[in-house]
């Protein structure tokens, strides 16, 4: 029981990356009738974000190691840490939280530049070079960080205080072996905080229902006179912030590598067409269920049952659900319709 | 072989709590060409798409021939019995040449639903081609063989699509407006070439707003109104009806 | 225009010039340094794989991205073959196109039910299967991560029994005697694209080529002239399959072993690639890409710092590492930056491809060189 409890919880968190990536797809395909196969380079650009962020504040002086008297020894001290000393060395600990800061401006500018100067020209296009031409933008942008940072996976450690794991067995009574890191508390719960405000700003300003709007009628919100296409542009870049900040936060569970971004935007396709394309709910639900799915898929017990199972989950319930319905799990009518 | 061609018994259809078509019952005889006219929401959509098995009905059977079921059938299964449609837009391949373009349902007449035909060539398949230029030139389009359908006008488009509608020798031809949305010139085109075509023996069902065409092309004409068919007769019998001028005036109920 | 490239006449006179233009490469390559065996045979073999693929998203119009999987199952089933049965290329070759056929008949069928992104997303995720499993469960058929490879302790049943045993080492491919290494390995495969070709050709002429166009044109007027569109688009993906596994059964030829990475999505985006480059659709499109692409990974990836250095030798010092270190990004690692650059360039700009690219120039030097005839022209032409 403590197991599945267990694997449940690895499924959440799993499942909330899919969940990000999915929802910022789904924004971008309702609204501006993109397919955004470089979506998930979005997400690996915020990883990288914070992998950047922690080599900056880690540039290292070589200094005697006071240590050792008997000959000269030198090792690293960062910079940080020789100017401001302890609260230097707590920004390094808090390196990926605080990364934030660059990866939201950083995501807003890769959103909007993308967007401009891209997208834009792809609207009238059809589905199948919208696929192309993000495809190999993806691609562009995967070899650009593999230039920049190599092909190994970066360790991106969580500050030392959440370094432990959360005692969650003790508090809901189901003894002291019950733990879960807390860090991927962290991450779960501001996976909800961060969905939950898409929702509440598409669902409750005047921009989120002009954008309800065009998702359900991209043409009748055409003819009210509203401009969209600006519109379109700020909900690219508000995608890309999601998968961004989505990205930052995975880092310390996933030593982000270069082609992070491929292996996830693959699935969270999936899980958007498994949701419904269109529907926001849908990827969110889908993500959630399917990152569960997975981990599930994954004890042993299951495996031993259904050798394999956990590899293919994903597009085993992807093939099901395409087949028996059509437009996913939630999807909407005329949302994508043949 | 009966000289009914298309035998449409009992047929109702209703939409949420509209009912579209109301115990239609309506036989369509060889070699005439039948219009079905009626104010806007009449029902003459929802009928020709039963017609053509694109709608199943709530209650009813449409038969042709005087045996073939057409309802439950794929699309592809009544092109090959010998229905053929014009749609309300044209639906032509548009990035093929107007040749192709004709030679295609010729090629789907013969070959049958389905056929692997790898090893033969389209160079070899002169009497295909011969049918399609032939096809080609009732539209007088004979000289533009190798133009991408595509930028055709709309009105060529339509034209295309009748071409490549008799390319195929239908019994039975469903036209939906065939003029809708065309200039004057366009209209008096295509009602000489109805006429033209009319001449063939081929049987058509027209659905049609302009009245102008209905009455220069149409040798017997239903009436439908609210779904229901309230008159059924030749063009004269038409034009005198009470009923029928009642329901094209508006105004009494029915 | 497209008329004349099918006429009776042309067709095999078309066939004879590309079966000496094939078979000549070694000759008319050198010049341009890609006359060694290793490059002229990923020519051939991507060069059957890329017009198998324009048989499907060239006139159907579906973008499947899952292909990589038949070339993998084309490379397994030809290893084993080896392993088993004989080094003889023929059973192995055989072998491959059917089990390619078999797995893309079992696919299409199921993914062919959607069409358009869906049909996308469902190859997609059959290549992920697939790819996944090969590393798990499969991995008595796939030998997991190793890679499937001869052992000396293969049966091979049929050699044997004819004892053609090698006393030492490893058994080399062999078509009737003759080994598969170099220049005659380049041309078996050149033999086997010409084949191919040849029966792309006649796909391309065929009326059911024509169907598949209208397929791809109108799929709902099609149905509503009478074809029924399913059976042909299954057509057209197992063939294409067929050809993905020869083209993969080659490549066991050339170098017996076979590794799942073969079947990863990014080796299907590749042959989308070489497609869409060379123009998606036309007859001598997809061979270009794979030249091309081809060509330029040879030499990209070769390229290192030190090449740069000496390249560049010309400029002055401050010149030549500016420059060095402006292209390495671009050059032997970074080789697969420049296929994305050149993959987005081409969908921006040429989305018909360099086939499109040679239709404009065309256009251009007639319009200047007939600049009366094109005023005469211009009445006929508002009609079209």
């Amino acid at each position: 029981m403590d197991a599945v409890l267990i694997q449940l919880l690895n499924g959440l968190d799993k499942g909330a990356a899919y969940a990000l990536i999915a929802l910022g797809l789904t924004l971008v395909f309702g609204t501006l009738g993109v397919v955004n196969f470089a979506h998930g380079a979005l997400f690996l650009i915020g990883a990288f974000c914070a992998v950047t962020f922690q080599k900056i504040v880690t540039i290292s002086k070589k200094v005697l190691d006071p240590n050792i008297t008997y000959f000269d020894a030198y090792i690293e001290q960062p910079y940080l840490e020789i100017w401001f000393g302890e609260t230097g060395l707590a920004v390094i600990d808090y390196a990926v939280p605080l990364s934030l800061f660059l990866a939201v401006p950083v995501m807003l500018l890769v959103g909007l530049a993308m967007e401009r100067g891209l997208i834009q020209f792809f609207y009238k296009r059809t589905h199948a070079e919208q696929i192309l031409v993000t495809f190999g933008l993806a691609i562009v942008l995967q070899e650009i960080i593999r230039h920049f940072f190599g092909a190994n996976p970066i360790p991106t450690p969580a500050p030392d205080i959440v370094s432990g794991s959360a005692p969650i067995g003790l508090w809901i009574g189901l003894g002291e072996s019950f733990v879960y890191p807390w860090w991927r508390l962290i991450y779960l719960s501001s996976s909800i905080v961060i969905i939950s405000s898409v929702f509440a700003f598409l669902n409750m300003t005047t921009f989120g229902m002009v954008v309800r709007a065009g998702m359900a009628n991209r043409q009748m919100v055409g003819f009210l006179g509203i401009n969209i296409e600006r519109k379109f542009t700020i909900i690219f870049a508000l995608a890309a912030v999601v998968a961004g900040v989505a990205g930052v936060m995975y880092a310390p569970i996933l030593p982000p590598d270069y082609h992070l971004g491929m292996d996830f935007l693959v699935i969270s396709f999936v899980i958007v067409v498994v949701g419904g394309m269109g529907s926001l709910r849908g990827a969110v639900a889908a993500g959630f269920l399917l990152g569960v799915l997975q981990s599930l898929a994954a004890m042993t017990a299951v495996n031993a049952l259904l050798p394999g199972i956990s590899q293919i989950v994903i597009y085993l319930v992807a093939v099901i659900v395409l087949l028996t319905r059509p437009r996913g799990l939630m999807g909407r009518k005329g949302v994508m319709d043949e | 072989m009966s000289n009914t061609v298309l035998k449409i018994e009992n047929v109702n259809k209703s939409f949420g709590g509209l009912l579209a078509l109301n115990n239609i019952n309506l036989d369509i005889e060889r070699g005439t060409v039948h219009a079905i006219i009626g104010p806007n929401g009449a029902g003459k959509s929802t009928l020709l798409n039963v017609c053509i098995g694109l709608l199943k009905p709530d209650t009813g059977e449409v038969t042709f021939n005087g045996g073939e079921k057409i309802i439950g059938k794929k699309p592809h299964e009544i092109n090959q019995i010998g229905l053929t449609r014009v749609f309300q837009t044209p639906e032509i391949f548009p990035d093929l040449t107007l040749l192709e373009n004709v030679m295609l349902p010729a090629l789907s007449k013969r070959d049958g639903s389905y056929k692997l035909s790898i090893f033969k060539m389209l160079s070899k398949e002169t009497d295909i081609k011969n049918e399609a230029i032939e096809s080609l030139k009732t539209i007088s389009m004979d000289d533009r063989q190798d133009v991408i359908a595509g930028s055709l006008s709309r009105g060529d488009k339509r034209r295309l699509e009748l071409a490549m509608c008799l390319v195929q020798k239908p019994e039975l031809l469903l036209l939906d407006e065939p003029t809708a949305g065309m200039a004057r010139h366009d209209t008096n085109q295509t009602i000489k070439l109805l006429k033209q075509i009319k001449e063939g023996g081929m049987t058509k069902i027209i659905i049609e707003h302009d009245m102008h065409v209905v009455f220069s092309v149409a040798d017997k004409i239903s009436v439908l109104a609210r779904g229901k068919i309230i008159a059924t007769g030749t063009p004269e019998e038409i034009r005198a009806d009470p009923l029928v001028i009642e329901a094209y005036l508006g105004g009494a109920e029915l | 225009m497209m008329m004349n490239i099918f006429s009776k006449k042309s067709a095999p006179r078309l066939m004879l010039f590309f079966a000496i233009g094939v078979l000549t490469m070694p000759i008319w390559l050198d010049p341009v340094g890609a006359n060694y065996p290793d490059l002229l045979q990923k020519f051939a073999i991507f060069g059957i794989f890329a017009i198998g693929y324009n048989i499907l998203f060239g006139l159907t119009g579906y973008l499947s991205f899952g292909h990589a999987v038949f070339l993998g199952v084309g490379s397994y089933s030809a290893v084993w073959s080896f392993k088993l049965l004989t080094m003889n290329v023929i059973p192995a070759i055989i072998f491959s196109i059917i089990m390619a056929g078999l797995i893309a008949a079992a696919i299409g069928y199921v993914s062919l039910r959607r069409s358009g992104i869906y049909f996308s997303i469902l190859t997609l995720a059959f290549a992920q299967m697939f790819y996944n499993l090969a590393y798990s469960v499969l991995t008595p058929i796939t030998n997991g991560e190793t890679g499937l490879q001869l052992t000396m302790h293969d049966p091979r049943i049929i050699d044997n029994a004819l004892s053609r045993t090698v006393e030492t080492g490893l058994p080399s491919t062999d078509f009737f005697g003759i080994s598969m290494n170099g220049y005659s390995g380049f041309y078996f495969c050149a033999v086997m694209l010409i084949i191919a070709f040849y029966i792309y050709l006649k796909i391309f002429s065929s009326p059911f080529g024509m169907k598949l166009k209208g397929i791809k044109s109108n799929q709902k007027r099609m149905k509503y002239i009478g074809s029924d569109t399913r059976p042909y688009l299954i057509a057209a993906f197992v063939i294409s399959g067929m050809f993905a596994g020869l083209a993969g059964s080659l490549m066991a030829v050339t170098d017996p072993l076979a590794g799942a990475e073969r079947m990863q999505w990014t080796a299907s985006g590749e042959v989308i690639l070489m497609t869409i480059l060379g123009g998606v659709g036309t007859l001598f499109g997809p061979l270009l890409g794979v030249g091309i692409i081809k060509y330029l990974e040879n030499i990209f990836s070769a390229v290192n710092d030190s090449v740069l250095h000496s390249f560049y030798s010309f400029l002055p010092q401050w010149g030549e590492n500016l420059l060095v270190t402006i292209t390495a990004p671009f050059v032997g690692e970074g080789w697969h930056l420049t296929l994305g650059l050149l993959f987005m360039l081409t969908v921006i700009f040429l989305p018909g491809g360099v086939m499109e690219g040679f239709q404009k120039i065309k256009l251009y030097f007639q319009n200047r060189n007939k600049p009366d005839k094109s005023n005469n022209s211009s009445e006929e032409s508002s009609n079209v």
